[in-house]
């Protein structure tokens, strides 16, 4: 018998034909959609004059640019305004659900798919925003597309893809005290870097990864792009099946079984090969930060920025770029240098667990006098949570601001920008130049790391602090 | 939507030696506020091109008015990071019809292709010889022939073959889109979602 991995099972029962030398027409079964990449798309519909083909394949929610204050007032910022009533306007013409602002399941797109269930194993699943590869977690091919694309998935509910090839990432061992999911990931990027896995679908698998609950796992599955993955996904367990099991939009009673039947054969066979694979031990891996302007760029909290032994021509040029943006020498050790904001959030590490993590870290204490702190959940949900469990109490008594859900300073698109020249300490998943703010410098780094920077005031290694 | 059909290109060069170009330097998320897609052209490599004050940065390639052409040469690892198409939206309204790199990051060459803007990946050690030809004589042309699959740097006749699927490139010959294939399938399609 043919040995497949989770990949081909996935991607092949949603070819509806193969192009001769060309792309897999690849059927799609659920769709996200946004206030910015989504209203061209739409634009180019009308000007077909052709319509939605399944709206019930489709769900909204404006998060990329929408403020974090004041969420029942209408948007200040005229185009981002626009942005989201364009949204409304398009949803309610096509008939597509949309998770408002004020809505009880208002959020981050990747957030808010999972908690209500909609994302399940076995599925198809595009959104117009890279870090779709979140919803991996669940064993589903999840990834990001233009907005060309989203345009053909409104329209016939396909896209056009060249398969990519396969890769398997294997993380065995026992977890250090203080290492968490987004370390596991900073840690390999930095080992096979930010285009290690250009061409390729990731399958993480071990027993590592394994042991990480359901919010961990997104995490990991989130940041595959930034390693050039198309995306990344995991084998449903019953890890997966206990998260999904009683969400709004899960199967119920015998819809159920007969799921969760299907979702256990979803694993990659015994034998079945991969274009490459890599496995790493999990007792190697310690807290991580990145120092400079791609996330490949990470180091050991506790070690030094690389020097540019080795480096030569554009490499060592465009390295000392980057480090000459982050204010950094080469050599350096990284800790203990000072800090000006920290933000907890994004659809990397905006949940409920990572809000808890942060919680119970700051409790009692308070954060140092020189650093702003942000925390801005995921969602609504995240948010509700986080009051009724005492977490807002114990970060706002620790001198935490928390603000309402959305993408907020991940890309800066709305107010919550980090000045030019200051550092910021970021749970989210991009330190590109810029990414928080023109001007803004951004190091990458765990919930718990960013606890121990925002009580100390410097790069700190949390396993030192608390 | 249909574009320019994409058959010859000859065209002088704009260099842009940088490596891990992501599509944040291409097009900022600030301005991706727009509702149509006209006009992206203005802010492409924004925060490389113009200082806070909105004043043009002398040292950046776009700024120099030696350099220009239909032709971007960058560094390797082009158009990483958020799936964005606005980055070559940019790179399109500002005028540019083919990029050229010796690796392109994934989503970015997808969104390209589907908007007529022509990806070209050569070797690094091409790139290494277009990038010195521009540097000595920025007035130098390289020839893109898409049905040959042929990039040449005219001077010197030196040339490397490249890649493309020939239903893309039947596609960017005729600036056809994958929504004309699509809706042509919609029976197969339906026939498909029925199963599902």
């Amino acid at each position: 018998m043919e040995k497949n991995t989770l990949f081909d099972k996935i991607w092949d029962s949603h070819v509806v034909r193969s192009v001769p030398n060309g792309p897999d027409v690849f059927f799609i079964d659920k769709h996200f959609i946004h206030e910015v990449t989504s209203p061209v798309a739409f634009l180019n519909l009308e000007k077909r004059g052709i319509g939605v083909l399944h709206p019930d394949r489709t769900v909204g929610t404006p998060d990329h640019n929408v403020p974090t204050v004041d969420q029942d007032k209408t948007i200040k910022d005229k185009l981002s305004r626009m942005q989201v009533e364009k949204l409304r306007e398009n949803c309610k013409k096509y008939g597509i659900e949309l998770y408002d602002l004020g809505s009880d399941h208002h959020g981050i797109v990747h957030v808010i798919g999972p908690e209500l269930g909609i994302t399940q194993p076995g599925m198809t699943i595009v959104c117009g925003d890279s870090h779709t590869s979140t919803h991996g977690a669940f064993g589903a091919i999840a990834f990001g597309i233009g907005t060309s694309e989203v345009e053909m998935v409104l329209a016939t509910q396909c896209i056009m893809q060249t398969k990519a090839k396969k890769m398997r990432i294997t993380v065995d061992g026992e977890l250090g005290a203080g290492v968490t999911s987004k370390d596991i990931i900073l840690y390999i990027i930095a080992k096979i870097s930010a285009a290690g896995a250009t061409g390729y679908f990731v399958e993480y698998a071990g027993s590592a990864i394994r042991s990480l609950s359901m919010e961990a796992r997104m995490t990991i599955c989130n940041m595959s792009i930034e390693m050039g993955a198309r995306g990344g996904l995991i084998a449903p367990d019953e890890t997966t099946f206990a998260y999904l099991k009683g969400k709004q939009y899960a199967p119920k009673g015998e819809a159920w079984d007969k799921a969760v039947a299907y979702w256990k054969t979803l694993k990659t066979d015994e034998g079945a090969v991969f274009d490459k694979e890599y496995t790493f031990d999990g007792t190697d891996i310690e807290p991580m930060i990145t120092y400079g302007t791609n996330p490949g760029m990470g180091i050991k909290i506790k070690g030094n920025i690389p020097t540019t032994e080795g480096m030569e021509g554009s490499n060592k040029i465009s390295y000392l770029k980057s480090l000459e943006y982050m204010g950094f020498a080469p050599g350096e050790p990284i800790k203990g240098k000072k800090v000006d904001y920290v933000f907890v959030g994004s659809c990397t590490n905006g949940r409920i667990e990572d809000i808890r993590s942060v919680a119970a870290f700051v409790k009692g204490k308070h954060k140092a006098d020189n650093i702003t702190a942000w925390i801005v959940p995921g969602s609504r949900e995240v948010e509700k949570m986080a009051h009724e469990e005492g977490l807002v109490k114990i970060l706002e008594d620790a001198g935490f601001e928390l603000r309402q859900p959305g993408c907020s300073a991940c890309l800066a698109m709305n107010d919550d920008k980090i000045p030019s020249g200051k550092y910021a300490v970021s749970t989210s998943n991009r330190n590109f130049e810029g990414r928080q703010g023109p001007g803004a410098r951004t190091l990458l780094a765990s919930p718990l790391t960013v606890a121990a920077v925002a009580v100390t005031g410097v790069i700190a290694d949390p396993r030192e602090v608390f | 939507m249909a574009y320019d059909k994409f058959n010859i290109l000859t065209s002088t060069v704009v260099p842009l030696p940088a490596e891990n170009v992501d599509t944040d330097q291409i097009i900022p998320a600030r301005f991706l506020k727009a509702t149509e897609r006209e006009g992206f052209g203005d802010n492409l490599f924004r925060d490389w091109r113009y200082d806070v004050e909105g004043n043009p940065k002398k040292d950046f390639v776009l700024n120099d008015p030696t350099y220009s052409g239909k032709i971007l040469l960058s560094g390797k690892n082009f158009g990483s990071g958020s799936s964005r198409e606005h980055a070559v939206w940019a790179i399109y309204d500002y005028g540019f019809r083919a990029v050229v790199s010796s690796f392109f990051a994934d989503i970015f060459k997808n969104n390209c292709l589907n908007i007529g803007v022509l990806p070209v990946t050569i070797s690094p050690e091409f790139a290494e010889v277009l990038f010195k030809a521009v540097e000595a004589d920025p007035k130098t042309e390289v020839e893109i022939d898409i049905d040959k699959q042929k990039i040449t740097l005219l001077s010197t006749g030196e040339s490397e073959s490249f890649d493309i699927n020939s239903y893309k490139k039947e596609n960017m010959k005729n600036g056809f889109d994958d929504i004309d294939y699509l809706l042509n399938i919609k029976d197969e399609i339906a026939a498909f979602a029925e199963n599902r």
